[in-house]
């Protein structure tokens, strides 16, 4: 038995470790190949670290290519909707959580067959509809669905906010709060790893979105940071330190998030993963 | 005697009524903006799209009401419309791939491993970062002279395929890609599924003498069904419509072959204008996803198991 234990233990090792190599190497190959001089990207064997280190492709990539603007665009358009939505969300999930008004749950399930739809479906109707009311090439499309808040997190914050005590909220209510006030001073104070889970998923999902920006925008000086990004292919072809260096700098917002607030970020995925 | 105490009955009760419609009017007001944003954005587009789809219409001119022919040319003119369904089918072959892998990787990690933060951060990396970022990477990966994995392969004498410029090898590049970028999310919800499973089960289990086998198929493999049966669903409903990474890595070719359905109907709607065929090829697309997610419920009924 302990001999079985101990084999099982040392082939998770082994298992995990190649895994993770799988994993890194190609990130590792990234940012190597981001350091090479331009015509050492294609010498064989493969030189792991780059002799000479050639940061002046990241100063080229930063000072050429409009990626700090796409950055800046990117968050003048993610971070009003995100705090937006994240509130009518939460107001609407406290409603759904804990006020009692007719018609609630057919509301509430109305809202959740929303999810089961698939994307493609309202792709083109939504982009007919922007383009009716002549907000295409503009960031209107990007910023103004989400300000209604997104069932997703309306679903995640009412399973939350069911686990919040209702004396905690009586107390509240005795002292002469009306619902408003229960949620402010009650709820949101208590949800914090929620709601901070769903501001981090609502940034990263955001940040990446290249589908909303490639219908919408069409002018490059309001693309944002993935539009420029994808752009590189056709601005510097096959010059792999270039679009390898682009492809680092764009990595690393979300990457540093995720290493502060993982903790949010796994629960917050757990949480949702298994009320399925 | 009676009437008093109906009238004190009476009284509170009228109080709670009068509160309890306040309550409405809270509750309607706090779930406005999520279900104005429900009808605006999802609902009407819906309607709207249903009609689209029985017109002509280049979203310039009028839309042009005729009938059901963009329905009929999918299915009776269209091969490559077939042609990418096959693809978007084939392309589906990582879900399971991905999904034991991810099950491996949960169990190992689940055995009280000395960095476990550290494999976890590892392979949820992926997870976090940029579509179109990881997409230009593994285009660079697959470059059939100078890429890592050719030049991996030739390290142990392998001579490997031109991948993403072989018509035969592009769609299995993109189902490697795929799985990749898509294990850590997998991962941590077996992983949170597995530490979920009684430890008690297995106690009893190991009293009655059985094997490591024997546990994880009669008591794992149920305890995690639930979890099981969430990410098929929610990796068909996304595979099905997978594409950006297509689109940036491979264009749909060569030769169609990594042209998926939503590539396609991208391509219909945004590059050829064609918004009525597009929107027929959408619900047709969103029907089959429909279908396989009830499918999926109803045989779920046989290997799901819940507590």
């Amino acid at each position: 038995m302990n001999k079985n234990r101990m084999f099982g233990r040392i082939s998770a090792y082994v298992f995990l470790i190649c895994g993770s190599i799988f994993m890194l190497l190609p990130f590792a190959w990234m940012i190597s190949t981001s350091l090479k001089q331009e015509g050492k990207v294609f010498e064989y064997p493969v030189r792991w670290i780059p002799n000479p280190v050639e940061w002046g492709n990241y100063l080229t990539v930063l000072t050429e290519a409009p990626l700090i603007g796409g950055l800046m665009n990117t968050l003048i358009i993610i971070l009003p909707p995100m705090f937006i939505g994240l509130l009518t969300s939460a107001l609407a999930a406290y409603a759904f959580a804990k006020l009692r008004f007719p018609g609630r749950d057919f509301l509430f399930m109305m809202m959740l067959a929303t999810m089961t739809i698939p994307g493609v479906v309202t792709m083109i109707p939504t982009f007919i509809l922007f383009k009716t009311i002549g907000w295409l090439d503009s960031w209107n499309p990007l910023m103004i669905p989400g300000m209604f808040g997104s069932a997703a997190c309306v679903f995640f914050l009412r399973q939350y906010f069911r686990t919040i005590p209702s004396e905690l909220e009586d107390a509240a209510k005795m002292d002469g709060l009306n619902p408003f006030g229960v949620f402010v001073r009650v709820i949101l104070p208590l949800s914090k790893p929620a709601l901070a889970a769903q501001a981090i998923f609502g940034f990263i999902g955001g940040y990446n979105d290249f589908m909303g920006p490639l219908i919408y925008i069409n002018s490059p000086e309001k693309f944002t940071l993935q539009l420029v990004l994808a752009s590189f292919q056709g601005y510097y072809v096959s010059n792999w330190t270039l679009i390898m260096a682009g492809s680092v700098l764009a990595l690393i917002p979300t990457v540093i998030l995720f290493f502060f607030a993982q903790r949010y970020f796994v629960e917050g995925i757990t949480m949702s993963g298994m009320k399925g | 005697m009676t009437e008093v105490s109906e009238t004190r009955l009476a009284q509170p009760n009228r109080k709670a009524k009068r509160r309890f419609k306040k309550e409405y009017l809270w509750g309607y007001s706090f779930v406005a903006a999520p279900i104005l944003g429900f009808l605006l954005f999802a609902f009407i587009p819906i309607g709207y799209s249903v009609f689209v789809s029985f017109t002509k219409y280049d979203a310039f001119n009028p839309p042009e009401v005729i009938g059901a022919e963009n329905y009929a040319r999918l299915l009776f003119e269209d091969p490559l419309f077939w042609k990418s369904l096959v693809n978007t089918f084939y392309a589906a072959v990582g879900i399971p791939i991905g999904m034991a892998v991810a099950l491996a990787i949960a169990i190992a990690l689940n055995q009280k491993i000395v960095g476990i933060k550290y494999f976890r951060t590892v392979f949820f990396l992926p997870t976090i970062c940029s579509v179109v970022a990881l997409t230009l990477l593994w285009k660079w990966i697959f470059n059939a002279d100078y890429g890592l994995l050719n030049y991996l392969l030739s390290l142990i004498n392998v001579e490997g395929p031109a991948w993403l410029n072989d018509y035969r090898w592009a769609m299995p590049s993109m189902i490697i890609q795929g799985v990749w970028a898509g294990l850590g999310f997998h991962m941590i919800l077996y992983l949170a599924a597995l530490q979920g499973v009684s430890s008690t089960l297995y106690e009893a289990a190991e009293i009655d003498g059985a094997g490591s086998w024997k546990k994880f198929r009669y008591i794992t493999i149920p305890g995690i069904s639930p979890t099981t049966l969430f990410i098929l669903i929610t990796a068909i409903i996304g595979a099905l419509q997978d594409f950006v990474r297509f689109m940036i890595m491979t264009e749909g070719g060569p030769e169609y072959s990594t042209m998926t359905v939503v590539y396609y109907l991208f391509l219909n709607a945004f590059r050829y204008m064609d918004m009525g065929y597009a929107s027929a090829m959408a619900w047709m697309l969103g029907i089959l996803i429909m279908i396989i997610t009830l499918i999926n419920f109803w045989l779920s009924r046989r290997w799901v198991h819940y507590e």
